[in-house]
């Protein structure tokens, strides 16, 4: 049981992937992809994790006590933010697509002949 | 490999972010899964919390509940809206 | 590829990417068994040589200024991507009168208060952001989503000097570049790229820290402006049928 976070992240991972491959529109298939990247933050996070550690932030607490791995946190934490742009990009192009052959369906875009 | 290696907080923390995503996964309408995402969203902070993490916690908390919402809703709206006005042209 | 194929290469490559998946968690530490000395290394040395309380920060924006600034190129690449496909000059100006006021007033009177408020969290988060949890990123999402609060509960003309492209975009430039900007200044010093160059203060307090606080406040400006950006590019007012007190505006 003590591989149980790893199992969680490797499950979300495989739902997301399973979600995106069996979408009938491209907007949902983009809310998939957000719960994929989600299982690298629980895989990172889990990864750094200490053992009766506590939060690295030393206002008030004296240095020196155990403390989990702040470099995963800085990597979990843009990658967030930065997620939201990715998935705005992804959401333009299916706008994208709509505009010009009228689905989001993204089996039926490729039948529209240009 | 014994259970005592998680602490009963963390296990609970795990195993809702385990059940959250086959359920945002199974919602079909756009607009009902930016809410279950959402709500999922709210289990990934509690889970990052409970990590000893509190500087991603406030990342997911502030983007699952304004950054994912605001383009998902208006990638809706704008599909939407195009899709009236062709009805529009089309009566 | 037809739908019924794809789904049955689903199967078997979802077996084989859990096999892989499994292979490879069974070589990892068992779950709380942190080994790696990086970790413990850094949160002994980073308080007393870069003097902020808030350890993550000083790894962000410090000891891997690269990787941020490497993120936030990634923030502007996307941003540049949405602009390039959805903006489009010629149809703003017509489209933009005809929109529906929203009407019910304590969703908008509770919404007022909300902004004020959500503005002053947002802010609050991105200046302490070294000192207790917090930083440019995070602080950066919520003072954004208080601005788009705005377009929700005020009129189209409201909002309109945040949806106004001239002054996002160099605003947009100038968090981006500002973080090189820092970098550069260190090259032209003397030392190597991103070194911390100003005086540290004392731990705990807002002066402290070095370049970190202007690097922090570079980032902030980049992730706010660029959500603005995202949501006055997503925004497209479609015609709905014109109210007679809206026709006067």
């Amino acid at each position: 049981m003590s591989y149980l976070p790893y199992a969680v992240a490797a499950w979300i991972c495989l739902v997301g992937i399973a979600g995106i491959a069996t979408s009938r529109n491209l907007i949902q298939l983009a809310i998939c992809l957000t719960v994929t990247q989600s299982s690298s933050y629980v895989l990172l996070l889990s990864v750094g994790y200490v053992r009766h550690g506590k939060a690295p932030i030393f206002v008030g607490t004296k240095l020196g006590t155990t403390a989990v791995d702040p470099v995963v946190q800085a990597l979990t934490l843009t990658d967030i933010v930065v997620s939201v742009a990715v998935i705005a990009l992804i959401l333009a192009l299916a706008l994208d697509a709509h505009r010009l052959s009228g689905t989001v369906d993204p089996d039926h875009i490729a039948d529209i002949s240009g | 490999m014994l259970l005592t290696t998680l602490v009963p907080l963390q296990a609970v923390a795990f195993g809702l972010v385990a059940l959250g995503a086959p359920l945002v996964v199974l919602t079909r309408d756009p607009l009902r899964q930016a809410l279950v995402n959402g709500i999922y969203g709210v289990s990934l902070v509690c889970l990052f919390v409970v990590l000893e993490a509190p500087d991603p916690a406030l990342s997911m908390l502030a983007v699952s509940g304004i950054g994912y919402p605001l383009v998902i809703l208006a990638a809706v709206a704008r599909v939407r809206g195009h899709e009236r006005a062709k009805d529009d042209e089309k009566r | 590829m037809s739908r019924r194929v794809r789904l049955l290469l689903l199967g078997p490559a979802l077996l084989g990417l859990g096999a892989l998946l499994a292979w490879a968690i069974a070589g990892l530490p068992a779950f709380g068994d942190y080994r790696g000395p990086y970790g413990f290394v850094l949160n002994r040395l980073v308080v007393p040589l870069r003097h902020t309380t808030n350890v993550v920060m000083g790894v962000n924006f410090d000891v891997r200024g690269i990787d941020t600034m490497g993120e936030e190129f990634i923030l502007y690449a996307a941003v540049v991507g949405v602009t390039l496909l959805l903006r489009d000059e010629t149809r703003s100006r017509q489209a933009e009168r005809r929109t529906q006021r929203f009407r019910n007033d304590t969703v908008r009177l509770v919404g007022i208060g909300m902004v004020g408020a959500g503005l002053l969290i947002g802010l609050w988060l991105i200046a302490f952001g070294y000192v207790t949890p917090g930083g440019g990123f995070q602080g950066g999402v919520v003072a954004a989503g208080a601005i788009v609060l705005l377009y929700l509960v005020g009129n189209h003309r409201d909002y309109r000097p945040f949806r106004n492209e001239h002054v996002l975009d160099p605003l947009e430039a100038v968090g981006t570049g500002g973080y090189v900007v820092v970098g550069l200044a260190a090259l032209v010093s003397g030392t190597a790229f991103l070194t911390n160059l100003f005086g540290f203060g004392t731990p705990g307090l807002l002066r402290s820290g070095g370049s970190i606080p202007v690097l922090n406040w570079a980032s902030a400006i980049a992730v706010t402006v660029a959500i603005l950006l995202l949501f006055a590019e997503f925004l497209e007012t479609y015609i709905v049928p014109l109210e007679p007190e809206d026709a006067d505006s």
